[in-house]
């Protein structure tokens, strides 16, 4: 199946015989850097492959649409809860630039002792199953053909059932996964020993898939109170996970640190997250580093968040990333919607490319304050460690408390998190393996029973999964009342009718967000806020971010509600979208062909914002394409505009007029092509008429040649005139 | 326990490293921690590996789960739940699939003792599949 540019993902269609769907590949993707590439007008130094199919940042439009693609892999993380919804998601990513997609599990898995099956509701995040993984691979691999790039799918090797989801991921084609077993011993409270010994096998599985690995150490920064003292623990516990992986036979360059920039302004965070960036790139040379965004200090502004991110793509940038993860501007107050994802995703393309090549002419001064810093951090987790082998090893150091202690070690503040030897999750269920302990399966860690002058361990049952996919058991649905099937059907009858209504987490959710400024204090301005979204129709209306302008003078508020209606397009009357054509191509066409135009608001009538907007350079208006304008003013007759018209020998009239009273701008419009007639020019003059309540259809009613309403720029008035001057050259036979 | 910052004078020893050896230290002790982890891990299974096991071996998850639950019931665990299946298979002379089948729905565990005390070697393969 192959999708189409201008069609929606047909969630059914791809559900579809998953059972036989097998992934068609393994293993990570790094993005192909392109060393000096030329991108439109540029030359960049730290971009990859371009996109055949992608959305450019906004601005790309001056640079003729160019969307150059950094060399870090962008990350972007879905969370909805309903993975059909993911999909879409996914796609939206995809096309601003994602190619790694981490799906956030659903809370809970994490201490599910087993596999969950079938395509149940999540909470914060979706339930990982077979068919999950399988319906998403696939959608994905229809995606990555779409854009030209492939897609790394990412999810959580962790809690207790860590083997098992490691096979199935490798199974289903997943790309790359968190695996760390001391972040289910300190966040998920798992048992350390079942941990530990559950993660080896499972590390040895990922290893085998050529999957990478993102460890679990930037949860510190997250949970300790203040964030930046941690961070010889940090190295400690990248050191831990990174060695451990090693050992198991996972290739170095497969394993990523995360890493994240610990602090966040007021601080002046660049002055200790610098420092802390060098000195983790010296210590673990070798291994990818997986920059992420900090979370720990996100509150509900997005406008804050965003600046955070930047600074945090600046360390990125001069200290090098392989993986560049976002956060959503919006994690500090829900569950991220669309467009926020779409929003980080943009903030990290933007920041990486406005930074292409810094380095090249910006270097860190690695003597001096850096550099002292950089021993210092080293030195401090040089004496974390010995300080844990000295109490006897790793579980005595986590049953002291060692880690997420708040103070700047070897400060200790007594606040770390405690986890005993014989407690949490999966205690006492770890056993010794047998002198006759067999696996007879191919990728398995450890000690294995195997009889001597074997090809492959699996020979013995005629192949395993690992060997041949085709053995793999598929399981689609195990609750009929809770699974996709079951959710699509409630939302048929919007979705087979094409209804609209808005979105931001599950299709139809129907919420929307109101920015509102209330000059009243701020108390008072969110009982009034909530009043006010009610008033406007808005159901279960919630306040989800405020900042107060003044104690007195004001307060900002964003309020979310949702509509409870749906718009049925067949009842829009949907205005065609003007062709325009390419900047280039107007100026080039304006060279060889020079055009004139005079220009006036006519009638009664002082606006001129509107139509100084389409003339003016500034705006992007037609004299910045070099048309020549002769702007005569407001309140002009429609006489004089036509007496100046002849006088300059003008290619075309553009007139703005607005409703002053009952169909006056229809009349100035006819009036116009009127004397246009009557003064024997009106075949060889372009008439346009503009203003707030004029279409192209009332303009060409009342005699003009095109007519331009509300949201017009300069741009289309002068495609307009180019066409319309090719058409008469062609017909005068040029 | 609470400890003020105590670095200027526990960093006396490290003073004198170089940057390199500094760092060469930093791993050498990683190791020393990490070893008895991996060996730990080389000698010990869990019911998530055993699981993982008879996935591999083709079993959906709910099938592997309650074998899983019956070895370790059985005290059986440290063997290899796949062990298990392939020991029955063997000795019952059936499909691996169907071996796992029957242990799976509580059959088959009286006779566990004699499969498991099958001595096998390279030659059994192709007998089960």
């Amino acid at each position: 199946m192959e999708l189409k540019k201008d069609e929606k993902l047909n969630i059914e269609e791809i559900l579809k015989d998953l059972e036989h769907y097998r992934p068609r590949r393994r293993g990570w993707h790094w993005r192909e850097k392109v060393e000096k590439q030329k991108i439109g007008p540029f030359e960049y130094l730290e971009t990859s492959k371009c996109l055949k199919n992608s959305i450019p940042l906004p601005a790309a439009k001056y640079f003729g649409n160019i969307d150059p693609q950094p060399d870090y892999v962008i990350t972007t993380e879905i969370a909805s809860g309903r993975f059909e919804d993911d999909i879409r998601r996914m796609r939206m990513a995809a096309w601003h630039g994602a190619d790694h997609i981490m799906v956030i599990r659903t809370a809970g898995q994490s201490h599910f002792d087993g596999l969950i099956e079938g395509t149940p509701e999540g909470v914060g995040g979706v339930p990982i199953t077979r068919k999950q993984l399988r319906a998403t691979r696939k959608a994905l691999d229809m995606i990555e053909d779409e854009v030209g790039r492939p897609i790394n799918f990412h999810s959580y090797v962790s809690g207790v059932a860590g083997p098992e989801v490691a096979v199935l991921f490798a199974e289903e084609g997943v790309n790359g996964a968190h695996q760390d077993p001391q972040y289910n011993v300190l966040y998920r409270n798992v048992n350390m020993v079942r941990s530990f010994v559950d993660a080896a096998v499972a590390k040895k599985i990922m290893a085998w898939a050529d999957m990478i690995q993102i460890d679990g150490a930037h949860n510190a920064n997250a949970t300790a109170r203040e964030a930046w003292k941690v961070m010889p623990e940090l190295m400690v516990q990248h050191a831990i996970n990174a060695m451990y992986s090693l050992k198991v036979g996972m290739k170095k360059e497969n394993i990523c640190l995360s890493t994240v920039p610990p602090t966040a302004p007021p601080a002046p965070c660049l002055r200790l997250d610098l420092p802390y960036a060098v000195a983790l790139r010296e210590l673990f040379k070798g291994f990818r580093m997986r920059a992420q965004m900090n979370t720990k200090y996100i509150e509900s502004s997005t406008r804050e968040a965003t600046v955070t991110h930047v600074l945090n793509l600046l360390i990125s940038r001069l200290t090098g990333a392989d993986i560049q993860s976002t956060i959503t501007p919006d994690e500090g107050r829900n569950v991220p919607w669309h467009y926020f994802n779409i929003q980080a995703i943009n903030t990290a393309k933007q920041a990486l490319v406005g930074m292409d090549g810094l380095t090249e002419m910006v270097q860190i001064k690695r003597d001096g304050p850096l550099g002292q810093k950089v021993r210092e951090l080293k030195e401090r987790a040089v004496l974390f460690l010995e300080e844990i082998l000295e109490v006897g090893g790793y579980f005595k150091a986590v049953e002291m408390g060692f880690f997420v202690d708040s103070g700047f070690y070897p400060e200790r503040n007594g606040d770390g998190i405690v986890r005993k030897i014989d407690g949490g999750v999966g205690a006492g269920t770890v056993v010794k393996r047998e002198e006759d302990y067999m696996a007879p399966v191919c990728h398995h860690f450890g000690y294995n029973n195997l009889p001597e002058g074997l090809e492959h361990p699996c020979d013995l049952i005629g192949g395993c999964t690992l060997c041949n996919p085709d053995k793999i058991a598929y399981i689609d649905e195990l609750d009929e009342k809770d699974n996709v099937h079951v959710r699509l059907e409630e939302t048929r009858e919007i979705r087979e009718k094409g209804l609209i209504k808005p979105e931001v987490e599950w299709f139809a959710d129907g919420i929307v967000c109101v920015n509102i400024f209330l000059p009243v204090k701020e108390e008072v301005a969110e009982a009034a806020g909530l009043e006010i979204a009610r008033r406007m129709g808005l159901q279960d209306p919630e306040i989800i971010h405020r900042e107060i302008m003044h104690p007195a003078e004001g307060t900002y508020l964003e309020i979310k509600g949702k509509v409870p209606f749906a718009i049925d397009p067949a009842t829009l009357s949907i205005p065609k979208k003007p062709e325009v054509l390419s900047e280039e191509e107007i100026r080039s066409f304006v060279k060889e062909h020079p055009i004139k135009i005079v220009a006036a608001t006519v009638g009664e009538d002082e606006h001129s914002v509107g139509l100084r907007e389409i003339i003016d350079i500034k705006h992007g208006g037609l004299e910045g394409f070099g048309i020549e304008c002769h702007y005569l003013g407001t309140s002009v007759p429609v006489e004089k505009v036509v007496d100046a018209a002849i006088e300059i020998d003008a290619d075309a009239i553009l007139i703005s007029t607005i409703i002053t009273h009952a169909d006056i701008h229809r009349i100035n419009m006819r009036k116009l092509h009127e004397l246009c007639v009557e003064k024997g020019i009106r075949d060889k003059i372009i008439l346009v008429g503009g203003g707030t309540q004029v279409t192209d259809e009332i303009a060409k009613e009342s005699g003009l040649d095109a007519g331009f309403g509300r949201g017009t720029k300069g741009i289309h008035v002068a495609s307009f005139l180019v066409k319309k001057m090719k058409e008469k050259i062609a017909k005068n036979g040029g | 326990m609470q400890r003020k910052d105590d670095f200027e004078t526990r960093r006396k020893h490290l003073a004198h490293l170089t940057e390199e050896e500094l760092e060469k230290r930093f791993w050498e002790l990683t190791e020393k921690i990490v070893d008895p982890l991996i060996e730990l891990a080389r000698t010990h299974t869990s019911p998530s590996i055993e699981r993982s096991v008879l996935l591999r071996m083709g079993f959906d998850s709910l099938t592997a789960k309650a074998i899983v639950e019956k070895c370790v019931e059985k005290g059986l665990l440290g063997k290899g739940a796949g062990h298990v299946v392939l020991k029955y298979a063997l000795y019952k002379n059936i499909p691996i699939k169907e071996a796992g089948k029957k242990l799976a729905q509580g059959e088959g565990w009286d006779e566990i003792d004699k499969a498991m005390a099958l001595k096998i070697d390279a030659s059994v393969v192709g007998k089960v599949m």
